[in-house]
């Protein structure tokens, strides 16, 4: 069993993406997300991969990190793809074999949403994990929801959890692939028998992991409580986060793509797909 | 006989990643039947990848791993065999620890290999014995133990499967004094019985000196050095070069010799205690 960490993962740069201020990103991650539903015609499917594929270049990301972050979900969109090819009807069939009937439109529909699924992963790990690194992010998160503390959500709260839970995951999975190893060694064997074998062997996993896990968080409240930490009140920032032109700039271009989108949808419907 | 053979290894974690590092450089390793082997090198310098490519943890990126005799990798589905040969003991194992007594702990590595109950009891308490674990704790939990407990119950949670080959990484790191003794001492007592090979990797030199039949010297993801003890720490200049050292009292019968009283070649303070009470 090999552990997939790539999705999900930051990658150290220093590109214009990076750069960015995370509220911007999360806000234009959101916007962008609402661009790829919007987009309904060849033509406006065309514009939001060649946007993407600028991201790409944008963040200097090697396109290799961004091929292992789909390998996972290759099954998901084939299977989608493959429904599509089958089930979705139209007016004349393309080929007809048995009870099979292929139309045009269902092959339309299936190349479509595996762009858009592949689209939607990859911008928003461009836009967020790869080259956000986590602190940023939540750091963000909490700034963009602060206003919700007037009505006493405790968003400082939250997003300390966010950040801790988060600054945790690599150490939990590099700990996951030690304990392992360790009771690999000792023959443990998690890869053949039934369901019941196979859930039994994680037990000499999940015990220690839990083990630690719990002592790490007692070692992590105790080294904060030595520093004094009382929560969100009164705290001021390390890194007060500010927007420059190069954010302002970016947001408009996002915003622009929306327009470009949908006026792209009424002009130039090509191809339009109806279903979903 | 060899029964580790290692052939043009290299291995490279996260190959392809901006995160590669290559941690072993065409590593070349003979290590023969019935010997206690010593792995020393800096900090970073491979000994733990070397370790668990011996039991198959890791695949090599190239070259062979040769156990008794069998490429490990030639049959992949039957990797587990190399596990029951090699028996690896990683660095701070404590973390291995899972069962609700010390005992079923221990029992857990002789449970996979499918040993019968009465085999498995007796190997437990043999493998207990060695690692210096008192009978008491044997029923308590394992999670109640203290460190250097925790770290007996873990090598004999591996001694217990009685693999042909023992690999200790740092078994006697953050012991003390007497503790550390009594961890190598039960683990030469355990090879004399058993008459199994060892490779232990230390950073400590009186260590490798007191027990190792042959050492091997690595840095920067390569062996530099092989020998005896007395072969290696005869070399003391290349060893401080790398930014390692020889046991001290070495160095003080370097000292004394400058000062016209030689001992010829000492490397444990017994000999030398035996070569100074000569001399009185
Ligand atoms: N899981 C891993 N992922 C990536 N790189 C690793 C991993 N484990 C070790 N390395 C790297 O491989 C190299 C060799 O590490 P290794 O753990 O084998 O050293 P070592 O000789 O055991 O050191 P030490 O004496 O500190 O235990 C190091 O540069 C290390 O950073
Ligand atoms: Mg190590």
């Amino acid at each position: 069993m090999k552990m997939d960490i790539a999705f999900g993962q930051y990658c150290h740069g220093d590109s214009v993406l990076h750069r960015l201020d995370p509220r911007v990103k999360i806000v234009t991650a959101i916007v962008f997300i609402v661009e790829i539903f919007l987009a309904k015609s060849a033509a406006s499917f065309a514009l939001i991969v060649a946007a993407t594929v600028l991201l790409l270049a944008l963040s200097g990301i090697s396109p290799r990190i961004i091929l292992r972050g789909i390998r996972p979900i290759v099954f998901v969109i084939l299977f989608t793809a493959v429904i599509n090819i089958f089930f979705v009807r139209g007016e004349k069939p393309l080929v007809e074999f048995w009870v099979i009937k292929i139309y045009p439109e269902g092959l339309i529909n299936a190349a479509f949403i595996a762009i858009r699924i592949i689209v939607l992963i990859v911008s928003t790990s461009l836009f967020l994990t790869y080259t956000t690194t986590p602190i940023a992010l939540t750091d963000g998160l909490e700034q963009l929801l602060s206003p919700l503390s007037k009505i006493k959500l405790p968003v400082h709260e939250f997003s300390m959890m966010m950040t801790i839970a988060l600054r945790f995951i690599p150490t939990l999975i590099e700990e996951t692939e030690k304990i392992m190893n360790a009771q690999k060694a000792r023959g443990a064997d998690f890869s053949t028998g039934g369901l019941i074998k196979r859930a039994r062997a994680l037990i000499p996993i999940m015990i220690p992991l839990f083990v630690s896990a719990f002592r790490r968080a007692d070692e992590l409240a105790t080294a904060m409580e030595c520093r004094c930490y009382t929560g969100g009140k009164g705290r001021t920032r390390l890194n007060v986060l500010k927007a420059g032109p190069a954010d302002l700039i970016f947001a408009l271009c996002v915003v622009a793509l929306g327009a470009a989108v949908v006026l792209l949808n009424i002009y130039v419907p090509f191809f339009k797909v109806g279903i979903y | 006989m060899a029964i580790v053979e290692l052939r043009g290894i290299n291995f490279i974690y996260n190959k392809g990643t901006p995160y590669e590092t290559h941690a072993l450089k065409d590593v070349d390793l003979c290590v023969n039947e019935g010997e206690i082997t010593g792995l020393i090198g800096p900090t970073g310098s491979g000994k733990s990848t070397l370790v668990q490519l011996i039991n198959g943890i890791l695949k090599p990126t190239d070259g062979d791993v040769i156990l008794d005799g069998v490429n490990i990798w030639e049959q992949p589905k039957k990797i587990r065999e190399a596990r029951f040969k090699a028996g690896v003991v990683m660095q701070y194992p404590e973390y291995q620890l899972f069962a609700d007594t010390v005992r079923d702990d221990i029992a857990f590595g002789p449970k996979n290999m499918g040993l019968g109950e009465e085999e498995i009891n007796e190997r437990v308490e043999k493998a207990a014995s060695f690692a210096g674990l008192d009978p008491s704790v044997m029923s308590r939990s394992p999670f109640d133990l203290s460190g250097g407990q925790k770290r007996r119950a873990a090598l004999a949670g591996v001694i217990a499967m009685e693999p042909k080959v023992l690999i200790l990484d740092e078994p006697a790191a953050g012991l003390d004094p007497g503790g550390r003794a009594e961890v190598l001492g039960g683990l030469k007592k355990y090879q004399r019985t058993v008459g199994s090979s060892i490779i232990i990797v230390s950073h400590s030199m009186e260590d490798m000196a007191n027990y190792c039949d042959r050492i091997v010297v690595m840095t920067d993801g390569k062996i530099v050095m092989t020998g005896t003890p007395s072969q290696i720490f005869a070399r003391y200049n290349d060893l401080i070069g790398l930014g390692l050292d020889v046991p001290r009292v070495t160095r003080v019968a370097a000292a004394l010799s400058r000062r016209g009283i030689d001992l010829g070649e000492v490397y444990t303070v017994g000999y030398a205690v035996e070569k100074l009470s000569e001399l009185l």
